[in-house]
């Protein structure tokens, strides 16, 4: 098709554009809101520090995390050589509480994606096709959202015995709701926008729609969704862990750590703090992150 | 298409569109039917411009939205160049959606945030599977500067673009495929005036370029005596004027297209008159009521109020007299 410069071409428009201009898209904007928001940055530093240390663990600590290399020490306090003391097996703490961060985060982290892989498609056909499909799926989040997790936890757990891939399907069972209800608040919004119409008008079909334009649009609600799954499923396994149904030992989790400690509290005080202080530190990094994030993604928040 | 080459662009044929409006709680519901639309009869002939004219809620872009089968007609047959696509499924209408497309009024909702302008502009060729990757961003490009956009755009998403740029791209996207038959809903009402201008001589022209018929709904009067050849008036859904452009401008007979004339402000005070603003209702009871002899073409006597021929290409609806 040959190209014919039109008389009624903008001026303005026709000008060469300013040369070599950073293209921003929606989510750069999203970017540059979460780097204001101080505790979120700060959240997000922290995490980042406690996934690298979990994740080079085997090079930062003295010995593995079940060797009992120390007991003639057991029990020792916090020193130069052990920074957490040892605990009552004669494990230095420190490796333990390093380990203990691996197992807590690989459930946040799994629990919180198989929740995002359960609830965006439930809540994209819940938003997009809505009448009876969206009826089945809110009546069974609501079902979710009566039973108090914890408990229903025990009992599965308690059923079917701990161990990692309880605990990862248990969160993951109560996780999905936040992130299906997000996604289908988000795809109901967009579904009735002019260009999802226009979409329709072109002959695309509601895969297609649903996958190129709805799901794409609903980004933020996911990585929202995705991020604050991740604090309630560490909280979970540690609370289970803590009860006894969760992680056996001897892998270390900082529940059933905090559970040992609160024997030898008013003795030996490192073996309930740490694990405690842990858990709370990588728990408020996370939520703080994950707030930021909301916040910085909100469409709501304006700078469009 | 294989149509013969006589058919109008789109033909609309007793279209209608009735909602079922839900009343009352769970145990005492009812159903009440409004009439959005009532059997209309509509043709957009070749390479015309064809203005469907209305207050809001007089059913114009319910009627547009039919004829693209965005929303499904109560009753009615569509016609896109002579064949019949109201009963089509999914599948059989993709052929015909290439012939017809719709730019809408919002371009801030036209356009998906998360894609850049080319990508937009491209899509229709991606939903029809035309072309590869490369010559559809060739394309794209080449109608970005076609609508008078520069090509560097192409990389610049919605958010970025002010509203005229943006119908600018609606424009382009609707027309990348070479159809037919535009629907082009209240595409500048939400534009400043001189923004509209460049639009409205944008749409003329690629009218004039690419053979096509638009169906041109808007409530702004300027622009349609500018851009339309014919003008259908619409009230409370349906029509009861219908004539060329400069007929409905120069020579209204119904006193809703009189009303909706009396309504534009005119600019020198010393040619200021007196205006009656009236309510629907008082239109509808005031009505239109002819002569049989006045008419260009017979019509029986009735006490219901029907379209009918007051000259050549001009109806009016009115309650026929012997």
């Amino acid at each position: 098709m040959t190209v014919r410069p039109l008389k009624t071409a903008d001026p303005a428009l026709a000008a060469p554009a300013p040369p070599v201009r950073r293209q921003r898209g929606p989510l750069w904007l999203g970017w540059r809101r979460f780097l204001a928001n101080r505790a979120a940055v700060a959240g997000g530093a922290v995490l980042s520090v406690i996934l690298a240390m979990a994740i080079l663990a085997p090079l930062i600590t003295p010995a593995g995390p079940n060797a009992q290399a120390f007991l003639a020490d057991a029990l020792a306090f916090p020193s130069a050589a052990h920074w957490f003391g040892v605990d009552d097996l004669g494990r230095d703490f420190f490796t333990r509480i390093v380990y203990g961060a691996r197992v807590s985060l690989t459930i946040g982290f799994a629990a919180a994606a198989f929740s995002v892989l359960i609830g965006i498609p439930l809540g994209a056909a819940a938003g997009y096709f809505g009448g009876s499909i969206d009826w089945v799926i809110m009546r069974l989040i609501e079902i979710f959202s009566v039973i108090p997790p914890l408990l229903a936890a025990m009992l599965l757990g308690a059923l079917v015995g701990g161990g990692f891939w309880m605990i990862v399907f248990i969160a993951a069972l109560f996780g999905w709701v936040q992130v299906c209800l997000l996604v289908r608040a988000q795809i109901k919004a967009f579904k009735e926008k002019e260009f999802v119409r226009a979409a329709q008008a072109l002959g695309a079909g509601p895969v297609y729609i649903i996958f190129r334009h709805l799901i794409p649009n609903s980004v933020s609600p996911i990585i929202v969704g995705f991020v604050l799954a991740i604090p309630l499923a560490m909280m979970l396994e540690a609370s289970l862990s803590f009860l006894g149904v969760g992680v056996p030992p001897p892998t270390p989790s900082w529940g059933q750590m905090i559970n040992t400690g609160m024997n030898f509290m008013y003795f030996y005080w490192h073996l309930a703090v740490f694990p405690t202080v842990a858990l709370a530190v990588t728990v408020l990094a996370t939520s703080l992150f994950g707030d930021g994030l909301r916040d910085a993604l909100d469409p709501t928040m304006g700078g469009r | 298409m294989s149509a013969p080459a006589a058919a109008p662009a789109l033909e609309l044929r007793g279209i209608a569109k009735t909602y079922m409006l839900r009343e009352g709680g769970t145990l005492r519901r009812r159903h009440r039917p409004l009439q959005a639309v009532r059997p209309t009869d509509l043709v957009l002939e070749r390479n015309g411009i064809l203005g469907l004219v209305g207050e809001s809620g007089s059913g114009k872009t319910t009627t547009g939205m039919m004829a693209l089968r965005l929303v499904n007609p109560s009753g009615g047959r569509i016609l896109l160049e002579g064949d019949d696509i109201t009963d089509l499924g999914v599948t059989a209408l993709k052929p015909y959606r290439r012939r017809m497309q719709v730019v809408f009024q919002d371009s801030y909702s036209a356009l998906d945030p998360m894609f850049t302008l080319q990508q937009i502009v491209a899509e229709p060729l991606v939903i029809h599977g035309i072309g590869d990757a490369r010559s559809r961003a060739a394309r794209a490009l080449e109608w970005l500067e076609r609508v008078g956009l520069h090509r560097s755009y192409g990389s610049r998403y919605p958010h970025e673009l002010s509203g005229g740029q943006r119908q600018r791209v609606a424009i382009a996207r609707a027309l990348i495929l070479e159809p037919a038959v535009l629907v082009a809903d209240e595409p500048t009402s939400a534009l400043d005036v001189s923004v509209k201008a460049q639009i409205i001589n944008l749409l003329q022209d690629l009218q004039a370029d690419m053979d096509l018929s638009i169906l041109f709904i808007s409530h702004d009067l300027s622009v349609v005596r500018s851009l339309c050849d014919r003008v259908a008036v619409m009230f409370n859904g349906r029509i009861v004027e219908e004539a060329e452009a400069e007929t409905i401008f120069t020579g209204a007979r119904h006193p809703y297209t009189r009303a909706l004339l009396d309504a534009i402000p005119v600019l020198d005070p010393r040619r200021r008159r007196t205006r009656i603003f009236r309510d629907r209702d008082a239109i509808e009871a005031e009505g239109l009521t002819l002569a049989a002899g006045a008419l260009s073409e017979p019509a029986e006597p009735s006490d219901e109020p029907a379209l009918v021929a007051v000259a050549p290409r001009h109806r009016v609806e009115a309650v026929v007299t012997p």
